[in-house]
């Protein structure tokens, strides 16, 4: 900041006489309440941020993101449930039908477009998130005997979606195809989720 | 705050703090020979209720606090030890469970009355704003409240509740996050919940304070809807209706206690008894009773909305009815301007009268198929048109939202009203008091 005489105040750039604020310090004082709240401004948003940070996923929470599960116990047709970050995962070994049911679908008519080959990574194994994308539920379909829905892939008994054996949205109210979670085959019988 | 010119009290210790801090003079002013209208009738007894209401779930809260653990490997079995173990644990709980029910009853009786005596209107309508806060306020408590016992439906109804947040584009998904704390509801959901359980009760507590200091500037509405004149128009609030609340609030103690000692489960759910499960879901989750109304709003929608001949959606069947729901409550905050009609009771407003009563049949009716499972069918239409629950909770919400944005601006400039007595005394007498 230059020191001319403005900045000793009104009274002394103007003279004797009625005092009357110049222009030049009107703005100077503008900037001056300006820069002062936002100075404000940035050091309440600073203070804020911890307060509101500490709710998000905590270290631990974030440290437990992956999941590795071995598949060599998983005959064809099963289909197993494992946790991952506090979720159901269902890991499922498709049948030469599902995998032919899943591919033969025309994509457009689909609510949420989505080929079979993008949701996995080998046709053998389907690999999704086991929460409904309408409101969270588990849907069931996992066990030998549980209602699978009339697509054959899994059914919500909360609010009825049912989806088909590529996890896809096909009736109901749920939006979206069951979430793929990413994931890494380290070996042929062993993936990492997350 | 000051009190202006005081009379001195005879009692020496009295005057002593009353000259330091007029604190009996304010009481003696506000709650003594306040001048009340002479007319109320019972339905002005639920403001003294739901205040009762909410100083014992305050006290039986503090003091269930004290035995219980806000930790998900612990809470279950601390509720249990309550139950079993604790003196007399199992009367604080039930009186905490069946509490928050008689609160919302309390206060869902005093809305209607502020709804069809038109309390809300000039110069009430912050007065009234404050009261859809507290209301708003209570449901967060009482949603956060239900998680803490760590059951089945306190984890899905967590989970289906803050599944909500993620029908917002982009934002949604970091929202629901930061709201539970993690990728699922867990731990931390769990004490966060408590802590701010225990904290929004003193903000209720503050905003109610308000609430009645806003009253006692305007005075209390009445069944006549017209402001008191002389003063044959009052009654000094004590004895008349310090007696009179007294009154009510027994005999809705009564009915409470029926409630608390003889079927103290008849308004909860029996899947709550058995412990959290994330791998699980109960085949129908339900909110608590009351709830349902909203939550069959936010089951109406079901279908997108999109730029019409096109594929995009603009909005998903799932953000439009979670838009509904909060809608349902936002849309009460500007009743004050919706209805601008001059009349204030519904007594004098017949066409006013009905729409507000079917408005109370479309709540209930939502009631009843919030806490049904989605498209049971009813009846039949024609041979393949099905009529069913997720029919009737749409017609339910239309009417909701027509009555509040159509029905109430049409009626306030159209509506003629019976003719009014000339004052309070009068609608209390007849036209013989003159």
């Amino acid at each position: 900041m230059s020191s001319d005489d403005n900045s000793q105040g009104c009274c002394c750039s103007c003279g004797e006489g009625a005092c009357e604020p110049s222009a030049d310090s009107n703005a100077r004082r503008d900037f001056l309440y300006m820069s002062a709240t936002a100075m404000a401004a940035v050091g309440a948003g600073s203070v804020a941020w911890p307060f509101i940070s500490q709710m998000n996923p905590a270290a631990d929470t974030l440290a437990m993101s992956t999941t590795e599960v071995d598949l060599s116990s998983i005959e064809e047709g099963q289909a197993v449930t494992v946790m991952w970050r506090g979720k159901p995962v269902f890991v499922r070994r498709r049948t030469a039908e599902e995998i032919k049911s899943a591919e033969d679908v025309n994509v457009a008519d689909l609510r949420d477009k989505q080929v079979d080959a993008d949701r996995v990574q080998k046709p053998e194994w389907l690999i999704v998130v086991g929460v409904c994308t309408h409101l969270g539920c588990v849907p069931l379909g996992q066990k030998t005997g549980d209602e699978r829905g009339e697509f054959g892939g899994w059914f919500c008994p909360c609010h009825g979606s049912a989806y088909d054996t590529s996890g896809r949205i096909r009736k109901g109210p749920a939006p979206k195809n069951l979430e793929v979670p990413t994931y890494t085959f380290l070996s042929d019988t062993l993936v990492r989720i997350g | 705050m000051s009190a202006g010119p005081r009379t001195p009290f005879e009692n020496k210790f009295v005057e002593w703090i009353d000259s330091r801090l007029p604190l009996f003079t304010m009481m003696q002013k506000e709650y003594g020979v306040f001048p009340t209208p002479k007319n109320f009738n019972y339905f002005w007894n639920f403001g003294a209720i739901a205040m009762v209401m909410l100083v014992t779930m305050l006290l039986t809260g503090i003091m269930l606090a004290m035995n219980y653990t806000a930790n998900s490997g612990m809470a279950f079995d601390s509720v249990e030890r309550i139950m079993r173990d604790v003196n007399y644990g199992w009367l604080l709980r039930y009186m905490h469970m069946n509490g928050a029910s008689f609160f919302f009853i309390a206060v869902y009786i005093h809305m209607f009355r502020g709804m069809y005596y038109g309390s809300y209107k000039a110069p009430r309508e912050l007065l009234w704003m404050f009261g859809v806060l507290i209301f708003l306020l209570m449901m967060a408590t009482a949603f956060m409240g239900y998680v803490l016992p760590w059951g089945q439906m306190s984890y899905w109804g967590a989970t289906v509740i803050t599944n909500f947040f993620t029908a917002f584009p982009w934002i949604g998904e970091p929202i629901q996050q930061w709201l539970i704390g993690g990728f699922s509801v867990d731990n931390p959901t769990l004490n966060r919940f408590f802590a701010l359980h225990y904290l929004l009760p003193f903000v209720i507590v503050a905003v109610v304070a308000l609430h009645v200091w806003a009253l006692h500037v305007t005075g209390s509405n009445n069944p006549a809807g017209i402001e008191p004149k002389s003063k044959d128009d009052t009654l000094p609030f004590h004895p008349y209706y310090t007696m009179k609340d007294s009154f009510g609030v027994t005999v809705f103690l009564v009915l409470y206690a029926i409630y608390v000692f003889f079927m103290p489960n008849a308004l909860g759910h029996p899947d709550n008894y058995t412990l959290a499960n994330p791998m699980v879901t109960p085949p129908h989750i339900v909110p608590e009773w009351y709830f349902l109304p909203f939550y069959a709003i936010l089951r109406a929608v079901t279908i997108d909305i999109g730029i019409p001949f096109t594929e995009i959606t603009l909005i998903t069947a799932k953000l439009g009815g979670v838009l509904l729901m909060f809608g349902s409550i936002i849309v009460m905050f500007f009743l004050p301007w919706l209805d601008s009609h001059p009349v204030r009771s519904a007594k004098y407003r017949p066409k006013f009268r009905v729409a507000l009563l079917l408005f109370v049949v479309a709540v209930l009716v939502l009631g009843k198929v919030g806490g049904m499972p989605a498209d049971v069918p009813l009846f039949h239409i024609t041979e393949d048109m099905i009529f069913t629950t997720t029919h009737v909770a749409q017609i339910g919400t239309a009417y909701y939202f027509i009555f509040f944005l159509v029905i109430l601006p049409i009626l306030s400039r159209t509506e003629k009203a019976l003719p009014m007595p000339s004052s309070i005394h009068e609608a209390v007498l007849g036209k013989s008091a003159h």
